[in-house]
């Protein structure tokens, strides 16, 4: 991978400025806040990884950046500039003309997220009509040639193929190719290749990394896996409970981590490129309940180097350096110390 | 939680994984420990020729055969008190099928499971039961393997009144001490099982397999379902379990890294068939079957410079049908060393040393010493043909893999390498 990996010109507009975002659904135990302030850019060209746990809002943030929520009882606030114009702003129909021309996305069930009663040749014309004005023709000749540029072998045939005459892997190749359909600025992959075997994923990723160098196109990856955004991010943003408590290049992410939240899950992987460690770096408890968020930092119940300042506000998300953004008290002298041990306790075990 | 007890006699769980503690490459003697350590443990388990065909039915009311599945095919293993084996192998490759075979959860098409000495695989239901006490099983899903609606007390004594073990108040005790052991707190007794959250609930999937003091758990995917940060947690215990417990586990997973963490011994399972056997480690270090090597080639690195050094085998295709499974080997029209023999023959299970089998007529990885040394499991493998123990310092660029506290105490030092932003 060469190219604009790890730095790249983060110069002049971002494509997608994403400006203290809060999503909050109302329900019958209460408000359930989501997404609490997050703020995100994508640069042209640039892959962005979410990495999080489920319920720590990556998925409803970029759900919202599409405005794909419309359960009643959801409230938007903050601001999504994609070019310039703030998303959030914008009626139905313009919406409509954004996706699939401006941003795609894709979805982890590449089962569930293909009509089983069309043809897949039929469910990809349909989208490239409703932005383009092509003949029926034309556009299922595209249709086939995304397909045999996705890696389906035999495009012509398989394109008057039903979804379920499709493996996984292959379903969502025809995700991808549906997605890529209308030459997008920014493709949204939520967890891509959670649903699929490694060799497949293997298989995906390669045409992801295709796409964005081919077309250029923009991507924010989301996933709970640390393997794949080393693989394919540039930079990566970490959330937690709805916030975003790190946020740097994919580097800064793995060789100089900051939170004591990535610390925890780079601990907690077990891993093929080390020695095996004894015991897996566990993060204790689990995730709060977005309910009853405490006061102060989210992840103080399960951190190991909590202190009262946590309790008593929230951290921001402050300058590390460059622009490596970290929510956490601890002072980084204190964080370079605590870091080894607590990715690899067991290196306390041998000093003993 | 008490890791201190690791010496405790199932010492095949401890030996192998403290010979690659991060003190360096120190021992490359007792690395090969683990084939020898699992010898300690008496025969436990062993499974001859086992094959279990589904069949495909056809018609509306003379239902005919007309094809079969070939899930399980002439599988034989064999299982050691105190060890854990690993199986692995890509959804379809019929791993959990043949995890339900040992089980007896399935009846078998042919082959047996001899079991503490008793063929398993002929027993009626009512001659299982004293079986079920002694290999017990947890499954994937943590939401649909418990009933919703009995509440946690009653899931974990029902194994308890069934096999009739003690009255009221002992059942009572042992519930509580369950859910203790597994890290639940005993007020937890009168909830349902919707009260608790995924891995909570993968927890008393785990007590209830304990409830009747097994000697075999056979755990299918018992952490894919859960977040990252949880999941260390269930393997955690799993572990200290078995520590406490003298348990032997057969443990179902397709995430290599977690299969490699807790496994003794892996076995690979592709479209049926196993193709390869070794010990842990050593099928990481120095995989034979072609099918190993592209599978852990495809796991993601979670380091970005070595992910971006590696050079990846991506397998083309998918996973062929298992209704008519390909002539020879069935990895063949997949494999990039695949030859005309290969479509002709299959490729018996062959001994490569140390208790390392694999079925392939083009074994990969011969020249290299058998004796694990910090090697990368897909690094260039022809260039670390020296068979005497690697020093450490020597450890060429190509070994991707560097002793832990060199690889993280540099990365510590706080400076980003040159290619910042600005």
């Amino acid at each position: 991978m060469t190219g604009p990996r790890d730095g790249g010109a983060m110069t002049g507009e971002p494509l997608l400025d994403v400006r203290d975002l809060k999503v909050s659904f109302r329900t019958e135990d209460g408000l359930v806040k989501a997404v609490d302030g997050v703020s995100l850019t994508l640069f042209e060209g640039e892959t962005l990884g979410i990495v999080g746990e489920s319920g720590s809002g990556k998925s409803v943030t970029m759900m919202s950046v599409m405005r794909l929520i419309s359960d009643p009882n959801a409230r938007f606030e903050g601001e999504v500039l994609y070019k310039g114009h703030d998303l959030m702003t914008l009626n139905p129909d313009q919406m409509r003309s954004i996706r699939g021309t401006g941003i795609s996305m894709i979805f982890q069930d590449p089962m569930t997220s293909l009509n089983p009663v069309y043809r897949v040749g039929s469910q990809i014309a349909e989208q490239i009509r409703a932005h383009d004005h092509v003949s029926k023709q034309a556009a299922r000749d595209r249709a086939i040639e995304l397909l045999a540029a996705v890696g389906i072998p035999q495009a012509a045939e398989r394109v008057d193929n039903y979804p379920h005459e499709f493996s996984g892997g292959m379903r969502q190749r025809v995700m991808i190719a549906m997605a890529v359909s209308c030459n997008p600025d920014i493709l949204i992959a939520d967890e891509p290749t959670t649903a699929l075997d490694v060799t497949i994923q293997a298989q995906i990723l390669k045409l992801l990394r295709k796409l964005r160098n081919d077309f250029g196109t923009a991507v924010v990856l989301i996933t709970h896996d640390m393997g794949v955004v080393a693989d394919l991010a540039d930079r990566i943003a970490v959330m937690y409970a709805g916030r975003i408590v790190e946020q740097g290049t994919r580097r800064e992410v793995f060789y100089d981590a900051q939170h004591p939240y990535t610390w925890g899950l780079l601990g907690s992987i077990a891993r093929l490129d080390r020695p095996k460690p004894r015991r897996l770096a566990a993060i204790p408890g689990q995730p709060p309940s977005l309910l009853r968020l405490a006061r102060g930092c989210a992840f103080a119940d399960r951190c190991a180097h909590r202190f009262d300042l946590c309790d008593e506000q929230p951290p921001l998300l402050d300058r590390v350096g460059g622009n490596h953004l970290d929510a956490c008290h601890l002072e980084p002298k204190q964080k370079k110390e605590l870091r080894e041990t607590t990715i690899h306790p067991e290196l306390i075990g041998n000093a003993e | 939680m008490t890791p201190a007890e690791g010496s405790i006699p199932p010492a095949a769980s401890s030996a192998p994984s403290t010979a690659s503690a991060p003190s360096t490459a120190s021992a490359p003697s007792t690395a090969s420990a683990p084939s020898t350590s699992n010898g300690d443990g008496e025969l436990l388990l062993r499974a001859e020729h086992v094959t279990k065909y589904f069949p495909i039915r056809s018609g509306v009311l003379l239902q005919r055969e007309v094809a079969r599945v070939h899930a399980v095919d002439d599988v034989s293993l064999e299982l050691r008190a105190g060890e854990t084996l690993g199986l692995v192998g890509e959804s379809g490759c019929g791993k959990s099928t043949l995890a339900r075979c040992l089980a007896r959860l399935y009846p078998l098409t042919s082959g047996s499971v001899v079991f503490e000495g008793q063929d398993i695989s002929t027993l009626s239901r009512r001659e299982l039961r004293p079986v079920r006490r002694e290999l017990q099983m947890v499954f994937q899903d943590p939401y649909a393997s418990l009933n919703p609606r009995k509440r946690v007390g009653e899931i974990l004594s029902d194994p308890l009144r069934i096999h009739r073990r003690g009255n009221r108040d002992q059942i009572k005790r042992r519930v509580r001490e369950l859910l203790e052991l597994v890290g639940l707190s005993p007020e937890h007794i009168n909830r349902y099982p919707h009260e608790f959250s995924g891995g909570q609930r993968q927890r008393i999937g785990v007590a209830r397999a304990l409830a009747l003091h097994p000697r075999l758990i056979i755990a299918d995917e018992p952490v894919s379902a859960l977040d990252v940060s949880i999941r260390a947690q269930v393997i955690n215990l799993l572990d200290d379990l078995q520590d406490e417990l003298h348990l032997t586990y057969i443990f179902i997973a397709h995430d290599l890294g977690v299969v490699r963490h807790v496994s003794d011994r892996i076995a690979v399972m592709y479209l049926g068939k196993i193709v390869e056997v070794s010990p842990a480690e050593e099928l990481y270090q120095r995989p034979i079957h072609p099918y190993t090597e592209a599978l852990l080639s495809a796991v993601p690195i979670p380091d970005p410079d070595l992910s971006d050094r590696r050079t990846q085998i991506v397998l083309e295709g998918d996973v062929p049908s298992p209704i008519v499974p390909p002539s020879g080997c069935r990895f063949h029209p997949r494999c990039r060393y695949a030859t005309k023999i290969c479509a002709q023959q299959e490729p018996p299970l062959a001994e490569y040393g140390g208790g390392h089998l694999a079925a392939c007529h083009h074994p990969l990885n011969l020249g290299l010493p058998a004796v694990p040394t910090a090697a990368a499991p897909t690094a260039a493998a022809p260039t670390a043909a020296a068979p005497t123990a690697a020093a450490p310092t020597a450890a060429a660029p190509a070994a991707a893999v560097e002793p832990l506290p060199h690889a993280t105490g540099e990365a510590a030092g706080g400076e980003v390498p040159a290619e910042e932003p600005q």
